[in-house]
């Protein structure tokens, strides 16, 4: 018995997906670019997959590229928009809590002669719309706010992001990644404001490798509205935002994935019970502390197991088959920038676990999770 | 065209009457290492040995790579094998080198007559091959100093051979030349420094690994694999003991004073090693330890961990500084693996003041507070064993 509890790293992909996958692999393995029958079936799949993704988004299909993942597409946003406006001005504006792909993308630019602004977030790891919109000035050109934190699951004011830019009558663009937040929360760009959105397949078990990029109005076309400079350069493929070759399995796993999601808000308030089923568990134990905010996304729980160290606490968890991340898995070994940010102590930061479920967990694997916490707290030595 | 390489014996060509063993363990070592490559003929023959490709299609470069990874070679060299025929000598010599020659500003030629019976003298063949190759390359010029490129003809019993400049060896002494030994390994820096400076005077390795789960982690243990990998390709096969080592960290822990926990925890390694080395037919311990490091390696705290174990306890850095050792594990690849962070078993309950002068008494009084005859055999008897073999790629 296993008890996946790691959702927010990656997730199981699901039959539907893998059966897509396999048929594109074995069947359908035409280059989408070829005219002939071969090439049209592989399209076929290509356009089925973003449509469906579309359909998620409530947007046009043109207004979805596919990426190599989240990253990819984070890393476009936030350099192809600073080429493109670098007219408009050169200060960018970020969160401190924003996934490494951002950050570091912010930071290489600033290396370059930016200026880039990092809002801090609060203790409850979310950042205040007021600082938001001292932060945007006329001189703004980017603004990337993640929709839900990775690590402790707070949700962003994402829709704040426009109006500050409104206010500031510059012409910013806003970013989202809402790799975290796709699928979890019905998030429509065009009703929040927002200008380029990166979501990613595997975090809504469909294969690693492939994720997308909205872009309000499309590129390269007569609606196309947002100021953005591809980053790969090739083909026509994507528009030439992001040409090559398509990876057309993963994508056609990507949709069948969506395709799969089940309904928002009924997922939702199923999580919502898992939650609660969860802490009211773990209210049993001494000195657990929960990290994560009371309204955060309930996918995401962070604890603090005081006392025993993440690392310990993480292995002992993995050889009974529980799997849960210390922090963010993207960052091993590094201390948590989030946790640091929202002002918890050292010790604290250094107990936390990261806990995350997706649409296949069940309340026996959060009985597993609560189990090894309990046998783990009496067997390993605190330091 | 016939290719082979020319292997230069090390030190033991100063031995005696018993070089011949140490030539045919090099040779045997040679076979073992190269077979992945194809089929190889060997000869020995005045301190050399010649490696010559069977099959076609043999990937020389790729052989001396394997090649300068074996221990008791001071020398090798791709070289070119001619009959004994100075008019093939002159007319082959330059094509063979033509491209280290063309980028080459200065030459010198180096002949070394072994067979007497050939007509002519070493220094002849120098002149006369010189002169040949200014012919044929007009941009050189000669300096018998500091030549950019020394062409070297050698006239051998058999054979005459001509290469370019020699590849620096391996040195050393051959693999399994001065018996077996077991290091202690923890997936640091030091220890697998330590162990290829063994490997490297002819030690066959045997390696100790102390795992602690859950304070260490599965890729702490795979990162040890990795290493001995790097270390087998020089080394040979390498047999690994993963102990477990948790239950001896808890009860030390729990039953003996905060400072002398590294000390007892030391010991512990130190005796479970020397179990494991005399069940693997190991005559000595090799440590990474080097005065002064650190708390468990001062002059106290070394003194009582050897008298944990009755076998001699081998500690090559001994007398180094920490980038001299790097400078060594960057050179032989375990470098950029040993700073991958994941927690190994030192440093599992590092207590905040260690004891840097521990009384060996004492030190014993305090593990008299444990089972330890018990606690050695139980880890002993639970020890995983594995076999690396990194093939000398």
């Amino acid at each position: 018995m296993e008890a996946y509890l790691d959702n927010s790293s990656t997730t199981q992909v699901c039959t539907e997906a893998a059966s897509a996958i396999s048929d594109a692999l074995l069947r359908n393995w035409g280059n989408p670019s070829s005219l002939h029958r071969k090439g049209n079936e592989a399209k076929a799949i290509l356009d089925s997959a973003r449509s469906a993704i579309a359909r998620k988004l409530s947007c046009d299909p043109e207004e979805i590229f596919f990426t190599s993942g989240g990253t990819e597409s984070n890393n476009i946003s936030i350099l192809g928009t600073a080429d493109a406006m670098k007219r408009y001005g050169n200060r960018i504006v970020i969160t401190s809590i924003e996934h490494s792909s951002v950050e570091e993308s912010a930071a290489f630019l600033e290396k370059h002669g930016y200026e880039v602004v990092r809002l801090k977030s609060d203790k409850e790891g979310r950042i205040s719309e007021q600082e938001l919109f001292n932060a945007v000035n006329s001189k703004t050109v980017l603004v990337s706010i993640m929709a839900v934190n990775n690590e402790v699951g707070t949700i962003q004011p994402v829709e704040a992001a426009k109006k500050a830019v409104r206010l500031s009558r510059s012409n910013a663009i806003v970013h989202c990644d809402a790799v975290q937040a796709f699928g979890k929360l019905d998030i429509k760009p065009a009703s929040m404001g927002v200008d380029l959105m990166s979501i990613s397949s595997h975090k809504i078990h469909g294969p690693k490798g492939v994720g997308a990029l909205y872009v309000r109005g499309g590129f390269n076309n007569e609606h196309a509205a947002v100021k953005i400079l591809p980053r790969t350069f090739g083909g026509l493929q994507e528009y030439t935002l992001r040409p090559g070759t398509e990876p057309v399995p993963a994508i056609a796993g990507f949709g069948a994935a969506v395709a799969e999601l089940p309904d928002t808000r009924e997922e939702l308030s199923r999580i919502y019970s898992l939650r609660r089923y969860l802490l009211q568990k773990l209210s049993a134990i001494d000195g657990i502390l929960l990290n994560s905010p009371e309204d955060a996304l309930p996918y995401v729980v962070n604890i603090s197991v005081m006392g025993i160290n993440s690392e310990p606490m993480m292995n002992h968890l993995s050889s009974r088959g529980v799997y849960v991340s210390s922090g963010s898995a993207c960052s091993r070994g590094k201390k948590s920038r989030v946790l640091k940010n929202m002002g918890l102590s050292d010790e604290r930061i250094s107990c936390a676990l990261r806990i995350s479920f997706s649409r296949f967990t069940r309340t026996g694997d959060i009985d597993m999770l609560v189990a090894g916490i309990r046998d783990g707290k009496n067997s390993i030595r605190t330091k | 065209m016939n290719e082979v390489i020319l292997l230069k014996n090390g030190e033991i060509v100063l031995k005696g009457l018993n070089r011949r063993t140490f030539e045919d363990m090099l040779v045997k070592t040679m076979r073992r290492r190269l077979s992945p490559t194809g089929g190889w003929r060997f000869t020995t023959a005045q301190s050399t040995i010649v490696a010559e490709p069977l099959d076609d299609g043999i990937d020389l470069d790729e052989a001396v790579s394997i090649c300068k990874k074996i221990f008791g070679f001071a020398g090798l060299s791709r070289a070119l094998s001619l009959p004994k025929d100075f008019d093939a000598i002159l007319s082959e010599t330059g094509r063979y080198l033509s491209d280290e020659l063309s980028y080459a500003r200065t030459f010198k030629v180096a002949a070394k007559r072994a067979d007497k019976s050939f007509p002519l003298a070493s220094p002849e063949i120098c002149t006369r091959l010189g002169e040949r190759l200014l012919c044929d390359f007009p941009h050189l010029t000669v300096d018998v100093h500091n030549p950019d490129v020394t062409v070297n003809v050698e006239i051998r019993d058999n054979s005459a051979f001509v290469h370019g400049t020699q590849i620096k060896g391996a040195g050393g002494m051959p693999t399994g030349s001065s018996g077996k030994a077991a290091v202690l390994i923890s997936g640091g820096i030091d220890s697998p420094v330590a162990a290829w400076m063994m490997a490297k005077r002819g030690l066959q390795l045997t390696a100790v690994h102390f795992a602690s789960p859950p304070y260490t982690s599965e890729r702490a243990e795979m990162k040890v694999h990795s290493l001995l990998e790097k270390i087998s390709q020089y080394s040979g096969p390498i047999r690994l003991f993963v102990v477990p080592f948790t239950e001896i960290q808890e009860q030390i822990k729990d039953n003996c004073r905060e400072e002398l926990f590294t000390i007892i925890m030391r010991r512990f390694m130190m005796k479970i090693s020397g179990s494991i080395a005399e069940k693997s037919d190991c005559g000595a311990l090799i440590t990474g330890e080097s005065v002064g490091q650190v708390a468990s390696q001062t002059l106290y705290a070394l003194s009582c961990t050897d008298a944990a174990v009755s076998m001699p306890v081998f500690r090559p850095l001994i007398g180094m500084d920490k980038d001299e050792v790097v400078a060594v594990a960057r050179r032989i690849g375990t470098f950029d693996i040993s700073v991958l962070p994941y927690e190994d078993c030192c440093t599992v309950f590092t207590p905040r003041h260690p004891r840097t002068r521990p009384k060996l008494k004492y030190v014993e009084a305090a593990e008299s507070a444990l089972q330890s005859d018990k606690l050695i055999n139980d880890a002993v008897a639970g020890a995983r064993e594995y076999l690396i073999d990194g093939k000398g790629k």
